[in-house]
């Protein structure tokens, strides 16, 4: 049974070094900054979004909505968005990915990428809606790029734990 | 009971995290609702901008060591490709220095008019030349982010155009960077006059597509296919007599008052590298304030009834 085995492995995770979930914002952030055009674009993942809703379920006591909201104002810097915009939707995210923790744990990756799926259409919806509300119009096609995200959360899941896992055996060593 | 489960609390973790989500849910609108409306936080972004523009660069980086590498491997196709080019070019130099030199005598004969009429000189414009670094992330948008900002003296409202026409205008200026609003953009609006009749219009931009549209045209209004668009130069933000676009649609519809059409964009906006900033035009006398143009309209209202 896959979810048990995840589980088990899980017991046995060392602490990650604030410098890992420090470097895979910043490696999110450069990702969403790759000159994306087009199909590209309107397809493009969040990376950002995605990591930080990893840390918020598996590290839900160090990485929070606080630093959720400060990641989405770098975000909105970087994207030149309205100010608080993506942090409006990272807050609603980092909420989604706190509170619902245990519960995605419980649960194998497959089972994890459906509640996942969820959380990422209240966010990009959150986003949409700000975008309505102050421009007046909807990109329809804009809520691609959720379905594309979540479908990342597996890789990345499975990434992140054989990263944390090699660190955890290179420091035994 | 209540004491019971308070007492189990051994670990303070701070607020919950309901509380924090309101907490930063109203920041976040109250930072949107100041951004939006008043434009206050213009000098954060531009601090918040340098901590992230090492990232910014470095994603920028795969982009132009491609265009690197596409131009140093040639192969012999595209030499050909290359060498067709050229004479292409040096036809179209050919006619191109004939229609300069008409050009400059056509200038010269207009500054000798001008000068006899005693009208005040059309300024030459100076330019800039800047580079589009980053387009926009943002598919809500139609913006690029140039190379030159604040510190090559950049300033806000300027024209931004290519070899063919008008690609932009300024919206944004960091230290180092700016943001050039492209006329594609939602509800970005040009003054321009129709070339073939000198009909006065504004062009908007459509937003969702890379399309322009005229709006508030009567169906009556002398407008057809393949009209060139140019600046009217009527407000003084841009230079009179650039090109902005091409009508391409024109239709008529008897249940609405305006007709609907369509423009494209001349100048490459979605598609150069390299980009001209406009500089140094010239101030249009100061508009008279609104207290006497009422003052005026009220005299004319009366004349009126008087006749």
């Amino acid at each position: 049974m896959p979810s048990f085995s995840i589980q088990a492995r899980q017991q046995i995770q060392r602490p990650v070094s604030n410098i890992f979930i420090l470097s895979s914002v910043l490696v999110a952030l450069f990702l969403n900054g790759l000159p994306w055009e087009g199909v590209g674009l309107l397809l493009r993942p969040d990376f950002v979004a995605l990591v930080m809703l990893y840390w918020c379920t598996h590290k839900p006591l160090r990485v929070g909505i606080g630093l959720s909201w400060a990641v989405g104002i770098l975000a909105d810097v970087s994207d030149a968005s309205l100010f608080g915009q993506h942090a409006l939707a990272y807050t609603a995210l980092a909420f989604g990915g706190v509170v619902l923790h245990r519960r995605l744990l419980m649960f194998d990756l497959r089972q994890q990428t459906i509640q996942v799926f969820g959380i990422f259409v209240v966010t990009y919806g959150v986003y949409a809606l700000v975008n309505w509300q102050v421009k007046g119009y909807v990109v329809w096609p804009y809520f691609l790029g959720c379905l594309t995200s979540t479908l990342l959360w597996m890789p990345l899941s499975v990434l992140f734990l054989a990263m944390r896992q090699k660190r955890a055996d290179s420091n035994r060593t | 009971m209540i004491e019971g489960t308070q007492s189990f609390r051994f670990f303070n973790r701070g607020p919950s995290p309901a509380a924090r989500l309101v907490f930063f849910a109203v920041l976040s609108l109250l930072l949107m609702f100041v951004d939006a409306r008043y434009r206050y936080l213009e000098s954060t972004r531009s601090a918040l901008s340098i901590l992230i523009s090492p990232i910014q660069q470095l994603a920028s980086l795969p982009g132009a060591l491609w265009d690197k590498a596409s131009n140093f491997i040639i192969t012999q196709s595209t030499q050909r490709d290359l060498m067709k080019q050229n004479e292409e070019l040096k036809q179209q130099h050919q006619s191109d220095t004939a229609q300069l030199l008409q050009l400059q005598a056509l200038q010269s004969e207009n500054q000798q008019l001008r000068n006899l009429d005693g009208l005040p000189i059309r300024n030459e414009y100076s330019t800039q030349l800047a580079e589009i670094i980053y387009t926009e992330r943002d598919v809500f948008s139609r913006k690029v982010l140039i190379n030159k900002g604040a510190n090559a003296d950049v300033r806000l409202g300027q024209v931004v155009m290519d070899d063919i026409g008008i690609v932009g205008q300024i919206t944004r200026v960091y230290p180092l960077l700016s943001e050039v609003t492209l006329v594609t953009e939602k509800d970005q609006a040009v003054p321009i006059q129709v070339l073939r009749n000198g009909l006065r219009a504004i062009v908007f931009g459509a937003g969702d597509t890379s399309q322009l549209s005229l709006r508030y045209m009567p169906n009556s209004a002398d407008i057809q296919n393949d009209d060139v668009l140019v600046t009217s130069g009527i407000d003084g933000t841009y230079p009179p007599g650039i090109p902005v676009a091409k009508v391409i649609k024109v239709e008529h519809d008897p249940a609405y008052p305006f007709a609907h059409i369509v423009c494209l964009p001349l100048a490459g906006v979605d598609k150069h590298r390299h980009l001209l900033i406009l500089s140094s035009l010239p101030k249009p006398p100061e508009r008279p304030d609104q207290k006497s143009a009422g003052g005026n309209s009220e005299i004319r209202v009366k004349i009126r009834r008087n006749n």
